[in-house]
């Protein structure tokens, strides 16, 4: 029982960055109608710049402080991308965003693995600050049926906390009607006065800062590696094929289940842990083309 | 001084224009579908384009929208040129524009798709009022924008630009695909609108409808304007827009 526990965990901890991960991809290819080949390596900037953060002797900056800093300066190097290269994209076939997105991803793994190799770097979970008994988010909870490793509990709890702050920006305020307006006619929303070509730049950079959080969150488990994106990436794009391109409810809901059934997976039957994902999305995609809760393109 | 008196009564009109196209051109890609077209619009006035349908009315709108990739020629808003605007500099600077389409939002509300568009400037209609004049859109806020009837959808269309503060309106075909009884509240709306100082430039090809609003109408035809007149010298002319409409 312990053992299922234990990968019900770390189904729920690939749950929350699949989530996140799969959120700024609907974001983007809302707004964009680009298919962001580069979000594992925004993902994987994300872990180095609090690495860097972190172990620059003059700087020193800890987990807390880069939690917010490096998707900021992550979301701005999104941002240059967009106004230097996206953005003369607009209106072409989604080919094209897909291969230079693509490109992109391979030239930012390959200068960071010209530098770091393809070894893991440490990075430690936060010790600060000491509340109580606790040493920040190190160290464990008993809680009878299992022993709930603190810093994994807070990584599901925050993701979560992040996706529906996102949802509710987006299907609830003034900004996200703006955002959903100008998925669906740029021109007129353009014609009312709103300038969205500033918009879609800063949808871009927050789809990015999305995938860079991510990629702080996951420093402390899964190490700070060049290629660290690479393969969370393919199962992300499953995950938003199963959720409906687009959708972003959707893509919380699938990117969490996902986690869930990958980790069930790893408990009841092992050797098909690794393509379960696949195969889920095969099957739907067999039923209902446009994803679970896509619309019609 | 005759001279005189006859050079101020030159003057005065040109200061109230509030539009002026001079030899607009425009092109959808490669296609020049605007070959040189020239009307103004007074301040208060309520200006028709009448025209068969490609003749290029909407295009002309879309022009001065600044939503059309290529044109030329000069577009004069309030004495500044905007013809190489932005669309939403020209939106801020108080143009309001109802499309053909009506371009109501499907994953907005009613209430989110009135909202939407920024203010622009001060003296836009307050929310009670829009309600007054489209008591339905109160009673549908929370409905989602495309579940509105045709005539739903049109009213939604014209009191979103209503709240922003622009005073000059462009309205594209309003009353296309509508009943009577919807077409003749729109009417009074546009009556009611002119009453308050708005100046409208309405595309029409009912002419009929906009005989009861217009003050002036000019006949666009393979993307030019090749005539125009009062309302007042509409049933003198009415021989000729049959020929100019085909009606």
């Amino acid at each position: 029982m312990q053992a299922l526990y234990a990968q019900l965990l770390v189904g729920l901890i690939n749950g929350s960055f699949y989530a996140l991960l799969s959120l700024g991809l609907a974001v983007i290819f809302g707004m964009l109608n680009i298919i962001n080949f580069a979000h594992g390596a925004v993902y994987m900037m994300g872990a180095f710049v609090a690495y860097f953060l972190l172990n620059n002797t003059y700087l020193s900056i800890g987990y807390w402080p880069a939690l917010i800093i490096a998707p900021i300066v992550v979301g701005i190097f999104g941002m240059i991308l967009e106004r230097t290269m996206l953005q003369w994209l607009a209106g072409l076939d989604h080919l094209y965003g897909l291969l230079l997105t693509f490109g992109l991803a391979l030239i930012i793994q390959g200068v960071f693995q010209n530098y770091f190799g393809s070894s893991g770097l440490p990075y430690a979970i936060p010790d600060y600050p000491a509340i109580g008994g606790f040493h920040g988010l190190q160290g464990g909870i008993n809680l009878g049926f299992m022993f709930l490793p603190i810093y994994r509990g807070w990584v599901v709890i925050f993701s979560l906390v992040v996706c529906i702050g996102t949802w509710y920006l987006i299907e609830r305020t003034r900004l996200g009607a703006y955002l959903r307006a100008a998925t669906e006619n740029p021109t007129l929303v353009r014609a009312f006065g709103i300038n969205v070509p500033r918009m879609i730049t800063l949808t871009y950079g927050l789809g990015v800062g999305l995938a860079a959080l991510a990629g702080v969150l996951s420093a402390p488990i899964n190490q700070v590696r060049p290629l660290m994106g690479e393969n969370l990436i393919i199962v992300v794009f499953a995950v938003v094929v199963i959720g409906g391109m687009g959708s972003i409810m959707g893509s919380i809901v699938t990117g969490f289940t996902l986690g869930v059934i990958e980790g069930l997976t790893k408990y009841f039957y092992p050797e098909a842990s690794n393509t379960v994902v696949f195969v889920f999305m095969v099957l739907v995609l067999l039923v209902k083309p446009t994803g679970l809760t896509g619309r019609a393109a | 001084m005759p001279e005189l008196k006859m050079a101020e009564a030159a003057a005065k009109p040109a200061d109230t224009q509030v539009l002026s196209v001079n030899d607009l051109q425009a092109w959808y890609g490669e296609s020049h579908i605007l070959h040189g077209i020239n009307f103004n619009v007074g301040a208060g006035e309520v200006v028709t384009l009448l025209g068969r349908n490609g003749a290029g009315k909407t295009t002309t709108l879309k022009s001065v929208m600044g939503i059309i990739g290529k044109r030329t020629g000069s577009i004069r808003f309030d004495g500044k040129e905007i013809t190489r605007a932005s669309s939403d500099k020209i939106a801020r600077m108080g143009i309001a524009f109802c499309p053909e389409e009506r371009g109501i939002f499907s994953s907005l509300d009613v209430r989110e798709n009135l909202l939407l568009p920024p203010i622009v400037r001060t003296g836009g209609l307050s929310l009670d009022q829009i309600f007054d004049l489209f008591p339905n859109l109160k009673e549908r806020l929370n409905s989602q924008g495309t579940k509105l009837s045709g005539g739903e959808q049109q009213m939604l269309a014209i009191a979103r630009i209503l709240r922003t503060g622009a005073r000059f309106l462009m309205l594209d075909e309003p009353t296309e695909g509508l009943a009577p009884v919807i077409i003749q509240q729109i009417g009074h709306t546009i009556a009611r609108l002119k009453k308050e100082g708005f100046t409208i430039l309405l595309v029409e090809q009912n002419f009929r409808f906009a005989s009861t609003v217009a003050d002036r109408y000019y006949i666009v035809e393979h993307g030019k304007v090749i005539d125009g007149f009062a309302n007042s010298e509409l049933s003198a002319n009415m021989d000729k827009l049959h020929t100019y409409l085909g009606v």
